[in-house]
């Protein structure tokens, strides 16, 4: 029995130091986290409110996403409606047009992975640039991210001094700065001077600047970006035009409200009291434009469905995925979906169940992540919902079914299961060349456990479960 | 107050000493014990594969047999959370039985309150496995990710014991991979879980690995025996062990 993630994670897992990396590299998130929780007395009141809230604003999401359009058209800027990727990408491919763009800075921004948006515009020969360090990193080297948050982690300094060497960012000495170079290539503080170097440049030669959101206030029609590296504030700041993609969900009514999420977001995501930069948008630069794409593709339909609505509350911290221990070890690649963890599961399924219901098995029904989560997503009870589903949609593993119909008869005949229970021991003498066999997956990491000689129900019969009088 | 003992399947199976423990604890806590012969499974293996629909009529049979108590008693954190919060929902109406189940770690501590366990010695160092269920579903200890004021019900109980040292492992309460269908489906993860896990048990210096779930014990222990001699106990007397808590709790016995 295995699943396109347990497949995946068995690779990943072939490189057991790989492994302790990346599980003590998240799990140190998921302990910077703990710490700042344990901060602040009305921790578990802010999760709360942020809960509410965030139901609240979706299940009035028509009303707010009105409100904001008002507000945002009053102050200056374009408001389009996207239903799907395919309209949200000819959008912006009109919008960099009709200003005859050549270069797009990027900041982050998951809906524009979501939506494939950098392929589309680099197949109409535009330059898209991505900002964030580690999405520049992952961009050059053409590869997915690994996490929300902290897309290149997986990524060690030797990998990037390649790329950057292959890819002409380094050496420092290309942009006029003769500073001598360190014997270790791979060195931080050369690779990071020379990333900015490159970005600056970049930045400065830009015709459009994009940034995703991660808040919208319905009330004033603001745009909130959190980064901690200023390449929202850069992107924006250089070119005349400023795009901004947002999912609709990610509306706030207020900045009351915000102030709720603006306190959670970063002790989530990374173990910050706050991201280094959070930056507001609320019009366009003097002689500029700014654009706000508002995208639905499949919210409105996540909105209509019972069991899985409350994922819509999602922000995007990346939390669940760093306190999960199946993530923690098996890496963003072992799931098929570019959002991996436990939301991601649980989206991957909202967008293409057929595609991604290999990720279903990598969750242990531990928990963890509904009780990290700022506005208390119940992740795993929706993973297990997704579990009963899968058979109807012919997805469930055969012999998991098998498995299951036969312990159904068995445990609903208790006579059987009796007689069962007194064969059982019978087991324990087979040789381990019948145990230990390929279709039996728990003898690859444990021994067979050994059946009681007499089980409870015949201790129980045969009177010999006693209190402690006929000992 | 009269109590149905519970005593799931893989403990009937596996484990019979943890439920004649439970048997003998109770009754010597004064309580009128009776054991249903014809109950089996509480459903949740099936539940967990995805067929949760395949174990209706084992719900409605649990709901039958156990529904004359005035509680339900299991020695299973897992199993009575999968009673205690599913069950109704797979019926499609109220389940008396269900709503009564509690594990004996929780009924002992919230129900029976002892004050003293005088009969229970234990001169050993035992290494708590705060279990997923137990602490997240059940609420048997404060969930290390929340804010809340601590507590460790489990730890309460075993702290009445004489000569007994409990410690618990750092990452007090991150998942040792089992997760039922989940170790054989993602055998390779489970079972790194389940390795730093034990790592973990056996860094506190403890002799025993010590739970209210024997399935969690049984994979840990599966892990060991698949793995013998690279899992002994930090002051070298071979390999860590693994006790029940209810066995601990009726030492004595």
């Amino acid at each position: 029995m295995s699943t396109d993630h347990s497949k995946r994670a068995a690779q990943f897992n072939a490189d057991a130091n790989r492994v302790s990396r990346h599980d003590q590299t998240f799990w140190g998130v998921r302990a910077k986290r703990d710490t700042l929780a344990k901060g602040i007395p009305e921790w578990e009141q802010l999760r709360e409110a942020a809960s509410q809230i965030k139901k609240h604003t979706i299940t009035h999401l028509a009303d707010y996403l009105e409100q904001f359009e008002a507000a945002a058209t009053r102050n200056g800027a374009i408001v389009h409606w996207a239903s799907n990727a395919v309209e949200y990408n000819s959008i912006v491919s009109d919008i960099l047009q009709s200003h005859n763009v050549k270069k797009v800075v990027k900041s982050k921004s998951m809906l524009t992975e979501e939506c494939h948006l950098n392929e589309h515009l680099e197949l109409q020969g535009i330059d898209v640039v991505e900002t964030d360090l580690g999405e520049r990193i992952l961009q050059l080297m053409k590869l997915a991210p690994s996490h929300i948050v902290m897309p290149a982690i997986h990524i060690t300094r030797e990998q990037v001094a390649e790329c950057f060497s292959n890819k002409g960012v380094s050496p420092l000495s290309q942009y006029g700065v003769d500073d001598p170079v360190p014997d270790d290539l791979s060195d931080p503080t050369y690779l990071t001077r020379c990333a900015r170097y490159h970005l600056r440049n970049n930045f400065m030669t830009a015709d459009c600047g994009m940034t995703g959101a991660n808040f919208g206030i319905a009330e004033t029609g603001d745009i909130v970006v959190c980064t901690n590296e200023g390449n929202a504030d850069m992107s924006t700041s250089i070119p005349k035009l400023h795009i901004v993609s947002m999912g609709i969900e990610k509306l706030v009514p207020n900045y009351k409200s915000m102030a709720v999420f603006q306190r959670l977001l970063a002790r989530h995501g990374t173990g910050q009291a706050t991201t280094v930069y959070t930056s507001h948008f609320r019009k366009p630069r003097p002689g500029g434009e700014m654009h706000i794409i508002l995208v639905d593709n499949g919210r409105s339909s996540i909105l209509n469905n019972p069991d899985h609505w409350q994922t819509l509350k999602c922000m995007r911290c990346g939390a669940c995925m760093n306190t999960c221990p199946v993530y923690r070890r098996s890496g963003g690649y072992s799931y098929s979906y570019f959002i991996p963890g436990p939301i991601g599961i649980n989206l991957g399924m909202l967008r293409n169940p057929a595609e991604h219901y290999g990720n279903c098995s990598a969750c242990s029904l531990c928990c963890s992540c509904d009780n990290v989560c700022p506005v208390k997503v119940d992740l795993s009870t929706q993973i297990y919902k997704w579990r009963q589903e899968l058979d109807s949609h012919g997805n469930a593993d055969p012999m998991k079914k098998i498995m299951s119909k036969g312990m159904a008869a068995l445990f609903e005949h208790p006579s059987l299961y009796t007689s069962a229970l007194r064969c059982a021991p019978m087991v324990n003498h087979l040789p381990e060349c019948l145990t230990n066999i390929k279709i039996n997956t728990w003898c690859e990491g444990h021994a067979m456990p050994v059946m009681a000689k007499a089980s409870f129900h015949e201790l129980w019969k045969k009177g010999l479960v006693t209190n402690e009088n006929k000992k | 107050m009269k109590v149905g003992l519970f005593v799931p399947c893989y403990v009937d199976a596996l484990y019979p000493n943890v439920g004649v423990a439970t048997f003998k604890l109770l009754k010597k806590l004064g309580l009128d014990v009776e054991y249903p012969e014809r109950q089996t499974c509480c459903g949740q293996p099936m539940g967990n594969a995805g067929f949760e629909g395949k174990s209706k009529k084992l719900v409605e049979h649990y709901n039958d047999i156990f529904s004359a108590y005035d509680y339900v008693v299991a020695p299973s954190a897992s199993c009575s959370a999968y009673v205690r919060l599913f069950h109704k929902r797979i019926a499609g109406h109220e389940c008396q039985a269900a709503e009564r189940t509690m594990d004996v770690v929780e009924f002992i501590h919230d129900v029976v309150k002892p004050t003293q366990l005088p009969w229970c010695t234990f001169n050993h160092k035992v290494s708590l496995h705060n279990s997923c269920h137990g602490v997240r579903e059940l609420g048997l200890s404060s969930p290390s990710e929340r804010n809340v004021p601590q507590f460790n019900k489990i730890k309460d109980l075993l702290q009445l014991v004489d000569g007994i040292t409990v410690l618990e492992p750092e990452r007090v309460d991150e998942c040792c991979g089992f997760g039922g269908m989940f170790s054989i489906e993602e055998t390779a993860v489970s079972t790194r879980m389940g390795h730093d896990k034990i790592q973990r048990h056996i860094a506190t210096g403890a002799e025993f690995i010590t739970g209210p779930d024997s399935s969690c014990l049984m994979h840990m222990q599966g892990i060991i025996a698949k793995n013998k001699g690279k899992f002994s106990r930090l002051d070298g007397n071979g390999d860590i062990k693994f006790i029940h808590v209810v066995e601990i709790l009726a030492s004595g016995l």
